[in-house]
């Protein structure tokens, strides 16, 4: 039996190429959508793997240091690091904030490492790692800067030794790293006006400037010239420790949150961009159905164009299967066209996103599947008003 | 070489004794209670095979009822109907498959040719064959066969959209008869041909209806190719009269 749909598409094959780039479109926009939440999904992995850390030790009850702030002392790692289990045990410091390069602003992590310690950035594209306490930083390449260029942050400024990659942000903001010291200033130092004024309103209170106690408003400004605090401490375990049973001392003598590697994965995921996929997800469902209300609509508009053709076709005793199948096939053509664009707009299109979109196989086999059931779904209506046609149709009146 | 072997087939396959069609008190009758309407009313006909009669009658007369009777597209109320040996309908349809039996048993050519168009006119006619379980290849030549008989074996590749008027009809004959189907129903076959073309229309059901022996209907209003008839069937208001006609049966 020779193939009625193929005929046809042959025919019309203007209508359907046209028709299946329009459709492509709109499954390459979907596809690219699924991508911004692998994206996302993958930027929290990142994040986590290139840690280098086993636990995240950060202030109680809070979600630290990636969804919430977390404050905790900067010496409280030498208390981890006599835990049984902790091999290693590093502050970190994180802060999203607007940096200068150049005349422009570049959004950035600003991360406050310690060298050679959990947090440092694994692999280099080129240059090194900071070696030096002060001044010098490693950026990720998705934030522009290359070796040498001075990164303005805050007061200081710092020049760039390496560069390294997919080191970025839950959001997908690329990451500076930075010594840890300059980092605790980046984040808790006040300007010079506010610093003054804290020092006056400091000698102005009598408690702290007390005529019989000299010294005593000394000591009050210098503490408050120090930072002691970080976000949180990143733990990396001896061999042979399972991370729960190293987590639950910390958590009991110490009075902290401890989380695994599972525990914050899942709060990147499964809070911290839950919104986001939700967003994500409800754009998925309102494209598949706006492409299979295309698609219906499609198959349905070129089904009545073929009203006469089909009342022949079962006067002469064509078999109410042989036409369905030939109106499915056709939906079912449109739905590879469409995928095949589809497939190719998005991956052209993920160079352009800002932020990383990851295409992944598996979304191609779904979303594959995806369309050839909304194609068959959308020709049943088509299908419908075909079988409906009276033979007698084909006679006249 | 082949096309002759098939030609030969074809001839052979036709060959066998029929008796075309038969119809007794057939009627029809739509809605029911006060609003019933009897379209037909007691018709008898009867066709043998290798005729061609014309069935004429004005607008509304039932015309299209008959035809569509004949056709198996509608259901008759009560009667008989005989194709060949095989009693199709008595008070009921006594065929399960009525679809096969419009495939296998009944021609269809209408006013106008309405063939697939995204079909060549090699398929368009080998549809037939395909649907009836024929492999593509054995159909395709059964065709070739009959175009070449109906002489539009030239255009054979060529898609209905190419053919002039007459060569389409000549298609459409072709895809009537490509199935050896004892009877031919032909609504309004030559309307809208001029009188020559018209009369070549008829000149091939005659001679298709003599060599496959096939019991052909023409439903015309047509005055140019009426006195062509041996036999007419006039109806009126649902019941049928036969009439001998003027013509020689081309």
């Amino acid at each position: 039996m020779i193939s009625l749909a193929g005929r046809d598409i042959l025919r019309s094959w203007n209508k359907f190429v046209f028709t299946g780039i329009g459709l492509g479109l709109l499954i390459g926009v979907t596809l690219s959508m699924a991508g911004v939440y692998r994206g996302m999904v993958d930027d929290a992995q990142a994040l986590l793997l290139n840690s280098g850390a086993d636990l995240w030790v950060v202030q109680k009850d809070t979600l630290g240091p990636y969804a919430e702030s977390s404050s905790i002392y900067d010496d409280v790692y030498r208390d981890l690091l006599a835990m049984p289990g902790v091999g290693q045990a590093a502050n970190v410091t994180y802060l999203t904030m607007q940096v200068r390069r150049g005349q422009e602003d570049v959004r950035a992590m600003v991360v406050g490492i310690l060298p050679d310690g959990p947090g440092e950035p694994k692999y280099l594209l080129a240059g090194r790692q900071i070696t030096r306490s002060h001044y010098e930083a490693v950026a990720d390449i998705a934030s522009g800067f290359k070796i040498g260029d001075r990164i303005h942050i805050r007061r200081n400024d710092f020049t760039v030794v390496g560069l390294t990659r997919r080191m970025v942000s839950s959001g997908g903001d690329p990451m500076v790293f930075i010594p840890l010291k300059d980092a605790q200033e980046a984040q808790f130092l006040k300007d010079n006006d506010a610093i003054i004024n804290q020092r006056q309103r400091t000698a102005a209170n009598p408690s702290l400037n007390r005529p019989g106690v000299p010294g005593l408003l000394d000591a009050v400004l210098a503490s408050q010239d120090h930072n002691p605090f970080v976000n949180a401490v990143l733990v990396q375990m001896k061999p042979g420790f399972v991370a729960d049973e190293v987590a639950e001392p910390i958590r009991r003598w110490q009075h902290l949150q401890v989380y695994t590697r599972a525990q914050m994965e899942e709060i990147l995921v499964a809070k911290l961009i839950a919104t986001s996929a939700r967003q994500i997800g409800m754009f998925l469902v309102i494209l598949a159905l706006v492409s299979a209300a295309i698609v219906a609509f499609i198959i349905y508009t070129l089904t009545l164009g073929k009203i006469r053709e089909i009342a022949v076709l079962k006067l002469i005793g064509t078999r109410n299967r042989t036409i369905a199948a030939m109106i499915m096939q056709q939906a079912i053509a449109l739905g590879l066209i469409g995928f095949v664009v589809g497939k190719i707009v998005a991956t052209c299109l993920v160079p352009i996103f800002p932020k990383y979109v990851l295409l992944i196989p598996q979304d191609s086999i779904r979303g594959f599947i995806a369309v050839i059931v909304i194609c068959i779904l959308a020709s049943l209506l088509a299908i419908h008003a075909a079988l409906k046609v009276d033979p007698a149709e084909a006679i006249g009146a | 070489m082949k096309r002759n072997d098939d030609k030969i087939n074809i001839e052979q396959k036709t060959k066998m004794s029929r008796k075309g069609i038969r119809i007794e008190a057939l009627s029809k009758r739509y809605g029911t209670g006060e609003t019933a309407v009897d379209a037909l009313k007691d018709v008898n006909m009867e066709v043998a095979a290798g005729e061609v009669v014309g069935l004429i009658g004005p607008s509304g007369s039932g015309k299209s009822t008959l035809l569509k009777s004949l056709g198996a597209v509608i259901e008759p109320s009560t009667g008989r109907m005989t194709i060949g040996d095989k009693i199709i309908y008595d008070n009921g349809w006594k065929i399960k498959d009525i679809r096969a039996l419009r495939r296998d048993s009944i021609g269809f050519v209408f006013q106008a040719p309405y063939l697939i168009p995204f079909l060549d006119v090699t398929d368009n006619v080998a549809l037939l064959p395909m649907l009836a379980g024929h492999s593509n290849a054995d159909s395709r030549r059964q065709a070739l066969a009959i175009l070449e008989a109906l002489d539009v074996g030239h255009r054979a590749k060529a898609m209905p959209s190419q053919l002039s008027g007459g060569e389409q009809q000549r298609v459409a004959i072709a895809r009537a008869l490509i199935n050896h189907p004892p009877v031919v129903l032909a609504d309004e076959p030559t309307a809208p041909l001029d009188s020559e073309r018209a009369l070549a229309v008829m000149r091939i059901l005659a001679q298709m209806a003599r060599q496959y022996e096939t019991a052909i209907i023409v439903v015309t209003h047509d005055e140019k190719i009426i006195p062509t008839f041996k036999r007419l069937y006039h109806i009126r208001d649902g019941a049928t009269y036969e009439e001998v006609g003027e013509g020689n049966g081309l």
